[in-house]
């Protein structure tokens, strides 16, 4: 069957084919890259336009003045403190429940119901919308247990948001060990916890801090859920000073005073017809973009280095 | 009985206090481990006890079939078909926008793109995911809505277009990232026998890999619906917070996230019915959301565990 | 004598400036492709090919043998130019094929017209998700052929040759997952058959499949050889005796001997072809 007869047509045919076909190859590379240019000019439209809209806010002022009625006037005083507040809150409560969560699940979960239980758990959670965890925080922190609308109910509830990324990245971090490490710690005579604590997770310390870093950055933007817990969208005074001068220097009075925070400044701002307000609102924006894109720009960086330096 | 070693026994006691403290440590990860089954069980519980009055007041039959959403009208009327009618709309406006998009995103990389490309691109949506909603919200209202304005002036200000577009935009990068990760998983072997045909690039992905990936395509497809039901401040900012039982995008609707922002951010009296009628819009939203995650899941699974 | 010998030298080179009758002096063949200084390089470096010169001839199966690594399969999946789809893989030398005279390897033969004409029957059966008939029928569709009569009769007609049509006649819209793994490998070969290659590629056909199947498809090449030039690989040495007319023994990258394959397991005339065949080594 091979085409000796009239071969010499036979390619032709063939070549006036793939020459046809191979225009769709071209085309779908030109749409392919279009579309992604595309993606990439909306995130820079979005970037730019906030910064340009938000520019003549762009002050100190703008950071150490309170919210006001008048636009000219107004800043993010109370919003960003807030914000600083809520976040530490979050980090404490998030970061050790996640890493030892990941760690349980990795090194000491036995395989069986209830691992996957908690498996499952975790896998949905992470898809569960922010705005239910603002229900369960309305329902459970601000009412059954009391808290309040305050720091410290917006804390947990955004640990709660932060919790799934912080758990899946140190369960990543720890799987991409190899079993050989573990053994040469266990050979020498370690227990389990010392070989966690002093091998596992160690090593992986790297994807544990760029989930953490991931997790910060989305709960500084969060909004739904701190609005559905009740945060106060006009405050006009800081809540009190963690540090003090007088011993223990320390003090927790702040958890549980009133706040905002900086996306619920920008969204109030948003919903105000004046456009001076508006663009309060941009500059606003502009410094939630700018921290957030840095925090993932960081962390991402902080991955891309991680698999290129450890090879096992 | 021989002599006691005082080394040996010793030693065993720290041994016995070793494998006491290594137990307590266990026990604690345990704990933590649990704090996910607990949050989930804490969700459904909250739910159902705060919104249980609520449906002591008001039939299940009107919630589910009545087309009017009035819960702060003097007449009040609480059917929740008009929060699912704007959820639905802005959620299928943004599919329109993502699906395709996400699509090509994700066949190029997987498919076209060389190396390095990939390696520069997809940071870029990488970033694109950890934008605030927030921030997409100002899009929505002050940049997108603006533009369609243009083009169409009986636009009215909130609308469900522009939120549609922009959430469409924000969904591209999980639909691209879930759909390159299962075309990428199907074995090289598949692909090679393609090519070994004759097949073009572009053949090779449409007619063997994406058939291959179907299941994983879908999956990115089904968690790309759930994340638009669940988004919030994108509908809360710009597409307005009057419900509205219609299925026009030129319209303004208030959509289930939407609501429950509307509400939590007036005076809420804990205990009253607009406060528990959120918790009962929440569980509508739920279910929706948790039925597509595990269904997506499960789809998703149900594509690896074939190679 | 002389002017005699001179005679026939000078008639066979006529005869090899027709291309369609190329002819090799010492053996009664018509060239079908032949490797010429072909070297490898993968993307990390490795050396994989050193200067291979193999010919292959016209409705003959050639067999490459040598121990795992040796580079036979890298050699030839270099024959429809697999390598290009893996980004820095190196090579040069040439690959030329006949009647044309057409340097498969050149940058400017575009690699998808070289599979058009060499197929490809790979380790592992790998079936597309697809169904029986469709898997047959890909490469036709990937050539733009849509007309449903003429499908039909080549998928038949690629199904019979390779001894699958009678088990599966009734299911051609089955999913070809749900045959076996020999009938998946048959299937591979109907679908590499049914666009009439010149050449087809085997990458040890049978490693993945149980006696029987093999035989099957041992059978199915003896048969196939009637219409087409076969270039197989095979870590079986006893297939490559019993089914190729021609082997190659290659080691470290290296070819260290080609002959007829009587030749080559009979009288080998270097000693590391011979150790390799008796099993002293590999």
């Amino acid at each position: 069957m091979s085409k000796i007869i009239g071969h010499e047509d036979n390619l032709n045919a063939i070549r006036v084919l793939i020459k046809k076909h191979k225009k769709n190859d071209r085309i779908f590379s030109y749409i392919g890259l279009f579309v992604i240019g595309s993606l990439a000019i909306a995130l820079l439209v979005l970037f730019l336009d906030l910064v340009i809209d938000g520019y003549p806010k762009m002050n100190l002022e703008f950071f150490s003045n309170f919210p006001s009625r008048k636009p000219e006037g107004a800043g993010i005083l109370s919003a960003w403190v807030g914000s600083a507040l809520v976040l530490i809150v979050t980090f404490f409560v998030a970061v050790p429940m996640g890493v030892a969560s990941g760690i349980y699940l990795e090194e000491y979960a036995k395989k069986g119901w209830f691992a996957d239980l908690i498996e499952i758990n975790v896998a949905n959670l992470a898809g569960v919308p922010s705005i239910i965890y603002g229900l369960l925080a309305l329902g459970l922190f601000v009412y059954e247990f009391g808290l309040g609308q305050s720091i410290l109910t917006a804390g947990l509830t955004l640990s709660l948001l932060m919790l799934p990324i912080v758990i899946v990245a140190t369960r990543e971090a720890i799987r991409a060990i190899p079993v050989h490490i573990r053994e040469a710690a266990y050979a020498v005579g370690a227990t389990k916890w010392q070989v966690t604590l002093h091998h596992v997770l160690q090593y992986a310390m790297g994807g544990v801090l760029t989930g953490i870093i991931i997790g910060m950055a989305r709960a500084i933007g969060e909004t739904a859920p701190v609005i559905t817990i009740g945060a106060l969208t006009f405050i006009a005074f800081l809540p009190p000073t963690p540090v003090t001068d007088v011993a223990p220097f320390i003090n927790f009075a702040w958890l549980e005073a009133g706040f905002t925070v900086l996306p619920i400044q920008m969204f109030n701002w948003i919903s105000r017809p004046e456009h001076a307000f508006h663009i309060n609102a941009a500059a606003t924006g502009a410094v939630i973009i700018i921290l957030t894109l840095l925090m993932n720009g960081i962390a991402i960086k902080l991955r891309y280095s991680i698999r290129k330096k450890i090879k096992w | 009985m021989a002599k006691k070693n005082p080394k040996i026994s010793r030693a065993l006691a720290k041994n016995i206090r070793r494998n006491f403290v290594e137990r307590l440590i266990e026990i604690a990860l345990m704990l933590s481990g649990l704090i996910a089954v607990l949050i989930t069980f804490g969700i459904v519980f909250i739910l159902v006890t705060e919104s249980l009055p609520f449906f002591e007041a008001v039939s299940l039959k009107e919630f589910l079939t009545s087309t009017v959403w009035t819960p702060n009208f003097e007449k009040k009327n609480y059917g929740i078909l008009p929060l699912v009618s704007g959820t639905l709309t802005i959620t299928g406006i943004a599919l329109i926008v993502a699906v395709p998009l996400g699509t090509i995103t994700a066949v190029y990389l997987s498919e076209f793109a060389s190396h390095k490309i990939r390696e520069t691109i997809k940071p870029v949506l990488e970033l694109l995911v950890g934008v605030p909603t927030v921030v997409f919200g100002y899009f929505a209202l002050l940049l997108v809505t603006p533009i369609l304005q243009k083009i169409y002036p009986d636009l009215p200000t909130f609308n469900m277009l522009g939120p549609g577009i922009v959430m469409g935009v924000m969904i591209v990068p999980y639909i691209a990232s879930v759909a390159e990760d299962a075309m990428r998983a199907v074995p090289m072997s598949m692909r090679e026998g393609a090519y070994a045909m004759g097949a073009t690039r572009f053949q090779t992905a449409v007619s063997v890999v994406m058939p291959a990936a179907t299941s994983g395509i879908v999956a990115a497809y089904i968690l790309a619906v759930s994340r638009g039901i669940g988004e919030t401040m994108i509908v809360a900012i710009a597409a307005g917070q009057q419900p509205n039982f219609t299925f026009n995008p030129v319209e303004s609707a208030a959509t289930i996230t939407a609501y429950i922002v509307s509400v939590a951010l007036g005076d809420l009296e804990h205990g009253g019915i607009g406060y528990q009628s959120i918790f009962a819009a929440g569980i509508v939203l739920f279910i929706m959301t948790l039925s597509l995650n595990i269904l997506g899941q499960w789809t998703r699974k149900k594509f690896t565990e074939r190679y | 004598m002389a002017l005699l010998l001179n005679f026939v030298i000078v008639f066979v080179k006529k005869l090899n400036g027709n291309p369609r009758n190329k002819i090799i002096m010492a053996r009664k063949e018509i060239l079908k492709a032949e490797s010429k200084n072909f070297n490898f390089h993968y993307a990390d470096g490795t050396h994989a090919l050193k200067d291979i010169n193999i010919p292959l001839y016209e409705k003959k199966i050639t067999a490459l043998i040598g121990p795992s690594g040796c580079g036979k399969s890298t050699f030839l999946r270099s024959f429809n130019r697999m390598h290009d789809l893996y980004a820095g893989n190196k090579y040069d030398g040439e690959i030329i094929l006949h009647p044309d005279d057409t340097n498969i390897l050149d940058k400017k033969v575009d690699p998808i017209e070289v599979r058009m004409r060499i197929s490809m029957v790979f380790q592992k059966p790998n079936p597309f998700p697809k169904s029986i008939y469709e898997n047959v029928a890909y490469g036709l569709r990937v050539r733009g052929e849509h007309n449903k009569r003429l499908l039909d009769d080549k998928v038949e007609e690629a199904l019979k040759g390779a001894s699958l049509w009678n088990e599966v006649k009734d299911r051609l819209q089955d999913l070809a997952y749900n045959l076996s793994g020999g009938q998946q490998q048959r299937l591979c070969i109907a679908r590499a058959l049914a666009t009439d290659p010149e050449i087809m590629l085997f990458d040890e056909p049978t490693s993945a499949l149980d006696p029987i199947a093999t035989v099957n498809i041992e059978e199915l090449m003896s048969e196939l050889k009637k219409k087409l030039t076969i270039l197989i690989v095979t870590h079986n040495m006893q297939q490559a005796a019993r089914i190729s007319d021609y082997t190659a023994y290659m080691y470290l990258g290296e070819m260290i001997e080609f002959d007829e394959t009587d030749i080559i397991f009979t009288k080998p005339s270097k000693k590391a072809t011979e150790d390799y065949i008796t099993g002293k080594f590999g």
